[in-house]
């Protein structure tokens, strides 16, 4: 493979990973869950819509996580497996996903940073299984649909024209 | 790494503007948050300096319509161009579907071009890219200015060819952009291939959604 590793997910994929966020928030009492995929992809949210542009928010989070990825190595560590930055109402939880995605959970006074990290252990071992089967099936998995280059050339004719 | 979601219909493409400081790379982006319809594109984020240096990247997400039921979205990013900020530029290239590199056309930029360039090949091949292998394009910017180098001097430069070993791929090919001129050819008994060429001037605008298109079409191309 001359680039990274292109990836992608079924419906069912996609419902095993919401069921989990659903539970983890219900057990945490935190207001919202995206997942990030590492390199600033939205991949889903779960619970109280986000109020922001989701689309940055996840380029955002993906450079923050990778910044401190770095910043880990240089102090010796491996990595920072997740991340905390505590605001006065509103709080994030970041942790990482099987290497290749990061967990995001908003929170606010209705829940405690230990809860959410207590409960957030779980639900990453859970997503961890997903989405390392999910790894598993690159190349047997569907792919692309035959024809998307005629369609694409239209449409970026389209858009630029 | 492009990501193909099923279950919402979507199809995320990542594109990196590299190239040397001060090149354009910042004012591709922001042509193209102007121009395009608010309804196709989100919000453009700078991470910049008080200076409006890029500090760690801009970020401008560009939906080109709906492919076979499928949401094709865009995210272009550029990197921070000066020197010392390796560690952050590196960082951007992760995932990395298609690479613009944004030259800086004047002749007293062409040692920062070819650092720049070296340093993309570096960096690329850190992570095991291959940039000969992946959606790559090279704009030519700043062209309407008096000390801007002829073409075929920063060709040699920064566009010199790499051999083509794989026998399936030595055939002339023509340069679509560029009658009479080839991607592909045979130079003195040996293949080389080329990257694709554009000329700009990103502060009119000149050339910079022929660019957007060229290197987007290149990267739909290897998903099909």
């Amino acid at each position: 493979m001359a680039g990274a590793a292109s990836w992608s997910f079924s419906e069912n994929d996609f419902k095993q990973i919401q069921q989990h966020l659903q539970a983890y928030l219900r057990e945490s009492n935190a207001r919202c869950a995206l997942l990030v995929d590492r390199t600033g992809q939205l991949v889903a949210t779960v619970g109280d819509p986000p109020q922001f542009d989701a689309t940055a928010f996840a380029s955002l989070t993906a450079a923050d996580f990778s910044a401190n990825d770095q910043l880990a190595k240089m102090i010796g560590e491996h990595e920072f497996a997740s991340l905390v930055h505590q605001g006065e109402k509103e709080s994030m939880f970041l942790a990482d996903v099987a290497k290749r995605v990061i967990l995001v959970v908003l929170f606010d006074q209705r829940t405690t940073l230990g809860l959410v990290k207590l409960k957030g252990k779980g639900a990453v071992e859970k997503l961890n299984k997903v989405f390392a089967e999910m790894f598993n099936r690159v190349g047997a998995g569907p792919a692309p649909e035959k024809g998307l280059l005629e369609g694409a050339e239209d449409e970026i004719d389209k858009l630029f024209g | 790494m492009s990501m193909i979601n099923y279950a919402s219909r979507e199809i995320n493409c990542k594109l990196v503007y590299y190239g040397p400081g001060l090149g354009g790379k910042t004012t591709n982006l922001e042509h193209i948050y102007g121009k395009v319809s608010p309804n196709t594109r989100g919000k453009m984020i700078s991470l910049a300096t008080e200076t409006e240096r890029t500090l760690f990247f801009d970020f401008l997400p560009v939906d080109l319509g709906t492919i076979r039921g499928f949401k094709t979205r865009f995210h272009l990013y550029t990197v921070p161009g000066q020197v010392y900020y390796n560690a952050s530029r590196k960082l951007i290239l992760k995932g990395v579907d298609g690479i613009v590199f944004v030259a800086d056309s004047q002749i007293e930029r062409m040692e920062a071009n070819v650092e720049s360039m070296q340093n993309l090949y570096d960096n690329m091949s850190e992570y095991g890219y291959d940039l000969t292998k992946i959606p790559f394009i090279i704009q030519y910017n700043k062209r309407d200015l008096p000390n801007a180098a002829p073409i075929r001097d920063l060709q040699a430069s920064l566009n010199p060819g790499w051999p083509i070993d794989d026998g399936a791929q030595q055939k002339v090919t023509p340069d679509p952009l560029h009658a009479g001129e080839n991607l592909i050819d045979r130079v003195d008994n040996q293949w080389i291939g080329r990257a694709s060429y554009l000329e700009a001037v990103a502060v009119r605008g000149d050339g910079v959604f022929d660019t957007l298109k060229t290197v987007s079409k290149v990267v739909l191309k290897t998903l099909s």
